[in-house]
Order: structure tokens, then sequence, then C-alpha cells
């Protein structure tokens, strides 16, 4: 299960890659969002999947899953979600104020 | 603090003063006020000369850094103190001189008086210092204020030139110098040159003593302006000539050769710093001497012979080192005398040129031109002029009765003692030298009869040529006396200074030898010298009574565009399109260009540490088993994140990532997250939304059924970030160095009243985390509130 868990992050971690190198902006703010999700699932598999119960005492159980990448996937989630929802908006003010979202097109000129 | 660091700061002092108090005292001439600093340092140092006796050597020294033995230590002995009599005593004489030379209401006196201060500091500074890294620290400020003193008309662009140039040359060499000190210092352990020369012999069989030599010889080269770094000194002849006759003749090009004389000691038994600075002394000589005939402003011609001289002086440093190697023990007292010569040449020279300066600015203040085809026939208008020019360049070419004929002299004594005492092939130096010297006495007839002499032409001089103010010439004429003294009187120095100097410099000789004494005098009988001299004066009169018709058709014979000026030119330009095109093929300004970059190094390192150390590994047999359905739901995820690579439309790709995020929310079910799952679920649900919202208010003509276009170079980097992940998280993976911390926190109940583990971590374990994360998110709301609300006040609207 982890082998193929983190496989499967390399493939999105591929086609994030592929959208971050791509010169529309929108699909640079999907790849990120694709590149924070690989980086959750990899997080969270390096370290072991479904051994024991959820992290709940609650569950009386004999033992629990790690709760420390848990914690620190929900952080990065919050970030990560603050950093899109930042991102869209700047992109949705570039469009408004330069009437593009084209990367190559915001270069400027070269003798900048 | 003793007087002697008093003396060296004073000048500095009068840095600060003389712009200060010039604006008070703008009845009188600011050069009055700063007289009074050299005359004072030089009645200071006086007191040190004494005619009959050595000069007992001084040691003062004052902590600066002392954690890493970096003092201001002082030591005054005849080398230093013979420099610092040139220093002060011309320093005297131009500042005089210069009085007369710059006009009180249209120069900004205060500049200068202010830089030549500067200088004057830095120079004592440079010769009195004991520790390399005081010493290299005057140095530099040496060639701080010689850039500021060469650029002191800055309007002009030659002038500007000028001093960018020698700045660029003398500070490669500073630097070069600086890496031979630190070598020094790694080598021996300290930064006092008198402790390195007692360390003697026990360096010199350390692997980086021949590095650290050249680095240094560099520094004192491109001081110096020795052949191939010569070529800054024809163009800081921009300054004004005062300047051109106290740094660039008589005290600044003069650091490099005290420089070789202060550390021979340390050097000079070795065989490659003796033949390094006689084939570059000797090549200096002959190709300054040469060029010098080819100038007609008579300033560039006394640029030419300057390094021409110095490279003479330098060639006798040379041949006097030898003195100190073991090869030549039987003939050391021989090659002392080179030692001699040297020093007594570099008084004369200091005086001579000096003068010579001095002189063309008089004429070039009398007439308005320097240039030798307009001059000429003024004889009879400026004769105390003639007389001063005239003691000054026979001086020079080596003719009694004046200073430069006793150490021509003993230069030609010298370089045939070298040949008779070393390998046979030597003897082409001083065939060569004395061609050279053949030059020398033309360019030297040039000065005083093409500026004096022939056919005088009115229109062709922008004033009327009258004789000079006595305060113009009283330095020069002081100056002239002095080359007819030393002629007369060379005991005035050789018991108080040669000797001495000599002594310090080759300290291995004279132990062995304690009762030697030189012996300069003008006459010495018939000999091969004094044949080469008289062959000289008669060939030279020769050549320079038929110089029109040979030297037209000898300097065409040069390559005219291969010459060291105008590859310097070449280079700087080719340096700076070479790096602007370097720039400009890799910062193209696009994010994919970047990216590619920043991608493309994670991937090599990554893999390069991966396999370069054996860390990869690949271990399965840990894992947990995959049922069915997790199989389906990771199959879903692949297939709907591919399907976003093939998506014509956007709005499809949002949809893509929206599935992805959904899957990996029912992952955190499966792996025992309830957290993670409901966070991710609202998380992705918003996100999607604000895509949505956003791909709402983007452009719609064309751009929305724009599919990704496939391309290679992204495909290939986009494949390798994926691989190089993958391997290193399976790596990461298959390693388990330690227990997990995990079980601590089922103790969140006790420890925290948490049956959560995962949020009695959020806020009470790591509560920090979360805390910088509500920052975070505020923080963006704040910047996303000011994106859509504020607007650029400075829009036409």
């Amino acid at each position: 299960m982890e082998t193929f868990m983190i496989i499967i992050s390399g493939i999105l971690f591929t086609i994030a890659t592929y959208l971050i190198l791509n010169k529309n902006f929108l699909r640079i703010v999907l790849g990120l969002t694709l590149f924070s999700h690989a980086t959750h699932i990899m997080l969270i598999s390096i370290n072991g999947l479904k051994r024991g119960s959820a992290p709940l005492l609650g569950e009386h159980a004999e033992s629990y899953t790690d709760p420390i990448p848990q914690a620190l996937i929900l952080t990065s989630i919050v970030i990560s979600f603050a950093l899109t929802a930042l991102l869209l908006v700047l992109g949705y003010r570039t469009y408004i104020e330069l009437g593009t979202d084209n990367m190559k097109k915001l270069r400027g000129e070269s003798h900048e | 603090m003793s007087s002697l660091h008093l003396a060296i700061l004073l000048p500095f002092v009068f840095v600060v003063i003389i712009p200060l108090l010039y604006k008070y005292t703008r009845a009188i001439h600011t050069g009055w006020i700063a007289l009074s600093v050299p005359v004072a340092l030089f009645v200071y140092f006086i007191q040190y000369f004494s005619i009959h006796e050595a000069v007992e050597p001084i040691t003062v020294s004052f902590p600066w850094i002392p954690s890493i033995g970096i003092h201001f230590s002082l030591y005054l002995d005849s080398l230093s103190l013979l420099f610092a009599l040139l220093i002060t005593g011309i320093g005297s004489l131009v500042v005089l001189y210069s009085i007369f030379y710059l006009s009180k209401d249209r120069e900004r006196l205060n500049f200068f008086y202010a830089y030549l201060m500067l200088f004057m500091g830095a120079m004592l500074g440079s010769v009195l210092s004991d520790n390399l890294m005081v010493l290299y620290s005057f140095w530099e400020l040496t060639s701080v204020s010689s850039f500021l003193l060469i650029a002191y008309w800055y309007q002009r662009k030659r002038s500007r030139y000028g001093a960018q140039k020698a700045m660029y040359i003398t500070m490669m060499g500073g630097f070069s110098m600086l890496l031979g000190f630190i070598i020094l210092y790694v080598i021996s352990g300290t930064f006092s040159i008198r402790e390195i020369i007692a360390a003697g012999d026990s360096l010199t069989s350390h692997s980086l003593f021949i590095p650290a030599m050249f680095f240094i010889l560099l520094g004192a080269f491109t001081k110096s302006a020795q052949f191939p770094f010569h070529i800054w000194l024809p163009d800081a002849m921009e300054a004004p000539t005062p300047i051109s006759a106290y740094l660039h003749s008589a005290t600044m090009v003069k650091a490099g050769v005290y420089l070789v004389a202060r550390l021979t000691p340390i050097f000079g038994a070795q065989l490659e710093w003796s033949w390094t600075i006689i084939i570059v002394g000797i090549i200096t000589l002959t190709m300054g001497s040469f060029n010098a005939l080819k100038q007609y402003d008579l300033k560039a011609l006394l640029a030419f012979s300057t390094i021409s001289q110095l490279g003479l002086i330098m060639s006798l440093l040379g041949v006097g080192s030898l003195a100190l190697n073991k090869g030549y023990a039987e003939h050391s007292l021989v090659f002392v005398g080179a030692l001699v010569a040297g020093i007594f040449h570099l008084i004369n020279h200091s005086v001579f040129k000096g003068s010579l300066f001095m002189m063309v600015g008089i004429l070039d203040h009398e007439t308005g031109t320097r240039d030798i085809r307009k001059l000429g026939g003024i004889i009879h208008l400026m004769p105390i002029s003639f007389t001063l020019t005239m003691i000054g360049a026979f001086s020079m070419a080596g003719l009694p009765p004046f200073s430069g004929f006793i150490s021509k002299e003993m230069f030609f004594i010298s370089l045939i003692e070298l040949t008779e005492n070393t390998s046979s092939w030597a003897a082409i130096i001083p065939v060569i030298a004395w061609i050279a010297s053949i030059f020398t006495f033309i360019y030297c007839m040039i000065i005083i009869f093409k500026s004096f002499t022939g056919t005088y032409h009115a229109d062709r001089l922008e004033r009327k040529p009258h004789e000079a103010p006595f305060g113009m010439l009283a330095s020069p004429a002081i100056l002239s006396l002095l080359a007819i003294a030393l002629f007369f009187f060379p005991g005035l120095v050789v018991t108080s200074i040669l000797e001495p100097t000599v002594k310090g410099m080759a300290p291995q000789v004279f132990a062995v030898h304690p009762d030697w004494h030189t012996h300069v005098t003008a006459w010495h009988g018939f000999s091969l010298e004094l044949v080469m001299t008289i062959a000289i004066v008669i060939i030279g009169t020769f050549l320079y009574r038929r110089i029109e018709k040979w030297k037209g058709p000898v300097f065409e014979l040069l390559p005219k565009r291969l010459n060291l000026f105008t590859l310097y030119d070449k280079s700087l330009i080719t340096m700076e399109k070479t790096a602007t095109s370097i720039t400009k093929s890799y910062m193209t300004g696009s994010t994919t260009h970047y990216l590619s970059y920043i991608f493309g190094f994670l991937i090599v390192i990554v893999l390069a540490t991966l396999f370069g150390t054996g860390a990869f590994r690949l271990d399965t047999s840990q894992d947990s088993p995959i049922e069915w359905y997790e199989l389906m739901i990771g199959i879903a995820t692949v297939i709907a994140a591919v399907f976003i690579l093939f998506s014509t439309s956007r709005l499809m790709s949002i949809m893509g990532v929206g599935v992805v995020g959904f899957t990996v929310s029912l992952y955190f079910v499966i792996f025992r997250a309830p957290d993670l799952a409901l966070t991710q679920l609202v998380v992705e649900t918003i996100s999607t939304t604000l895509f949505l919202l956003c791909f709402y208010f983007l452009p719609k003509m064309k751009a929305n059924v724009e599919s990704i276009r496939f391309k290679l170079s992204n495909a290939i980097i986009a494949i390798g970030v994926g691989l190089t992940l993958t391997l290193m998280g399976l790596s990461a993976y298959g390693y388990r160095l330690f227990e997990p911390i995990a079980e601590y926190f089922t103790n969140s109940y006790e420890l925290a009243g948490a049956k959560n583990i995962v949020n009695s971590l959020l806020v009470d374990f790591r509560a920090f985390d979360t805390m910088l994360e509500i920052v975070v998110l505020f923080s963006a709301g704040i910047g996303i509130y000011t994106f859509i609300k504020l607007r650029y006040a400075g829009r036409n609207e």
C-alpha cells in the first residue's frame, strides 16, 4: 500500500510540475494545488499506513496511527489553501490591470 | 601612541581640517595651509638623519586588532627613512609649486589638498608599517587617493578614463598582494615583517612560499608600472602636473620598489625572485625608453621615461638580490653593489624626475602647450627654465656633472658583473640595457632641444611665453641643486642611507662580512662602463641629429593595432559584452525558464546524492496490504490527474483537480485520519469554488478552449521531478532510523485532557504552529482584501 501511494504521489508530482511549467496562470495555480496534494500523500505514506486505529483515545485500541504527520498535514492544508486563495486573487487582479493571464506576456520588455 | 604614529596621522587630520578652513580662508591660497604639513614632517624626519652614522631602527607599536595579530606597528630604519624623506621633502616642494601652479579662483583647492594630504599620509603609512595588513591598508589608500587625484578635473573624459584604468590595474595588483600577504601569514604565523625575516630559512621549504612570492610581486609590478602593467601610467598624466610630479614619478610608483626592497630579505635567496625582477625590469627599461621616443606630448614622454627608469631600478634590485643566493655566496659582495646602485638611482630619479615634471608644468603654464611640435625657440625667453630642464634631463641621460651619471655607471658595472658571475646567456642583458640607455639619451635630448631651441613660432603658441614666476621655479631649482650636489658629494647619502639600507636588505650577507663599506664617487678611473657611456653619447648624438629620418619608418614597422593599450581597451569591451550576453542568455524573464533551472538542479543534486552515496533503497516487505477499493480510488486519482493534462478547456482542468482533492480526502478516511479528511473536504470545496469564481473573470474568447500544448523539454523536467521525488520517498520509507515518538502522545488525556490526539497536538503540544498558521490565514485574508479593494492611485482613469 505504501509503495503504491508513493508512486501515485510521484505521478501527481509529475503532472503538477508539467502544469507549473505552463504559461497559463490558472494552470500554474492548479499545478501548485496538485503539488500540495502530492506532498500530503507522500508525507502520510512515508510513515507507514494503517498501523493501528485512528488517533482517538475513545477507541481504546491497542495501537494508534502516528498522529504527528496528521497534525503537520492539517497545518499544511490550511497554509496551502491560504496561498491558493491569494494566488487566485492575484491572478484576477493581474488580469483586470494588465489584460492578460499569459505568463509569457507578463515578461515585460527586454530593455527593462 | 608615539610621535611616529602621530606623524603618520597628521596628514589625515589635515584631510578634515583643510575643507573646514577653506570656507573661511578664501583670501589666501589653501596651499599655504597644506604646506605646513609636509614641512613639519620633513623637519621631524630629518632629525633621524645623520651624515656620519647609520640610523638606529625605531620600533613602535599600537594595538589595533590584537586578537588576529594586527597591530599598528611602525618600523623606522634607513629604507623607511629614505622614503619618508622623499615623500615629505618632495611633498613640500610639490605643494609649494602647486601654490603657484593652480589658480586660487578657478580650482576647487579644498578637494585638491585634501586628496593630496590623504595620499601623503597613506604613503607614509605604507613605508613605515611593519605589519603586513596595515601596510596593505595604506597601500590601497594610496591607490584610492591617486584615483581621486587623477580624476581631479572630472569634467574631462580622459581624466575619468585614466583614473579608472589606474584604479583597475593597481587594485588588481593590490588584491593579489593581499593574497600573498595572507599566505605569508599562514606560513609564518605572524604579520610582522621583521618577525617573518627572523624566521628565515624555515619558511622557504613551504610549498606555498613561491606562489606567495609571485602574488606579492604582481602587486609590486602593477604599482610600479612594470611591463605589462605599465599602461596605466601614461593615462594617469591627465592629472594636474604637480600630481604627476609627486605621485607618478617620485613617490607612489616607487611603492612597488619599496616593497621589493623591503621583502628582499625574505625572498631574495630565491632564484625565481631575482630573475623575474631582472627580466621584467630590463624589458620595462627597454620598452619604456623606446616608446618615449614616439611621444609628442612632453608629459607622455616623461611618463614612459618614468616607466623605463623604474624598470632600471627594479632590475638593479633583482641583480642585488642574487647576493642572498647561496649559489653565489663567494660573489655576494659584488652583487651588493647593485643594491647600492638601485637605491642611489631611486634617490636620483625622484630628484630629477620631480624637477622635470615641474619644468614641463611651467612650459605648459607659460606657453599653453606641451606638444614638442609646437614648442621651440623659447630659450631666450625662458633662460632659467632652460637651465633647470637641462640639468634634469642631463642627469636622466646619465651625463656628468649630475648625479644620474654616477648611478648610470654603477648600473653598467652591476650588469657587467652579472654577466661575469652567472650563466653565459646573461651577457645579452648589458647589451640590451646599453641600447636602452641610447634611447634614454635621445629622448633626454628631445626634451631639452625640441622644446627650447630651434625656430620660434609665435602663431603656434596660445600665449606669449615669458619666464615663470620665482615661486614656481623655486622647487625645481632646489631639486636641480640637489642633483648637482649628489654628484660632487655622494657621501651625503652613502653612510647615512645607502650602507645601512643595503645592510638591512641583505642581513644574511653582512653577517659574514660585517666590515663592508661601499664607495660611491663620481670618478672611478678609465673602465669599460665609462667607454659605454662615451659610446652612448656619440651614438645618441648621431641618432638624435638624424631623428626625423629614421623615426617615422622605424615606428611604422611596429603593428599599430597590436599594443597593450588597445588590448586593454578591447578586453574591457569584450568582458562587458560577454558578461551581458551570458546574463541575457539565461535571465530571460520567463518564469518557465527559471522554474526549469530550479527543477533541473533539484533533479541533478538529489539524484546525484541518492545514487552517489548509495542512499537509494526499495523495501516493500513492510507494506500493508491493499484492498480492491483502495486500488480503485488510486486508479481514479491517476485518471483524474492525467485527464487534467489532456483536457482542452480549463473548466475541465478545474474539475480534474477537484476530483483529485476529493479522492485525497477519501485516502485520509482510509488512513485513519478523520480530522484530515474533514478539513480536506471543506478546503477542497472552497478551493474549487474559488477556482470557478476566478475562472469566471478570466478571458473568455479563445483562452478557455486552449489546450495544453505538449512540450518535450517541460515533459522531461516534469518526469524527472516526479521520478526524483518518488525515489526519494521510497528511500525515505525504506529507512527507519529510530522508532517514532508517537507513543508519548498517547498520554494526551493525562497531559492535556484531550482524547483526540491530533487536536491536542495542534492546540496543546505544538500550539505555536497553529498560532502562526492562523497568522498566515489572516495575512492571506488581508492580502486578498487589499488586492481587490486598493487601486493604484496614479492610474489614468
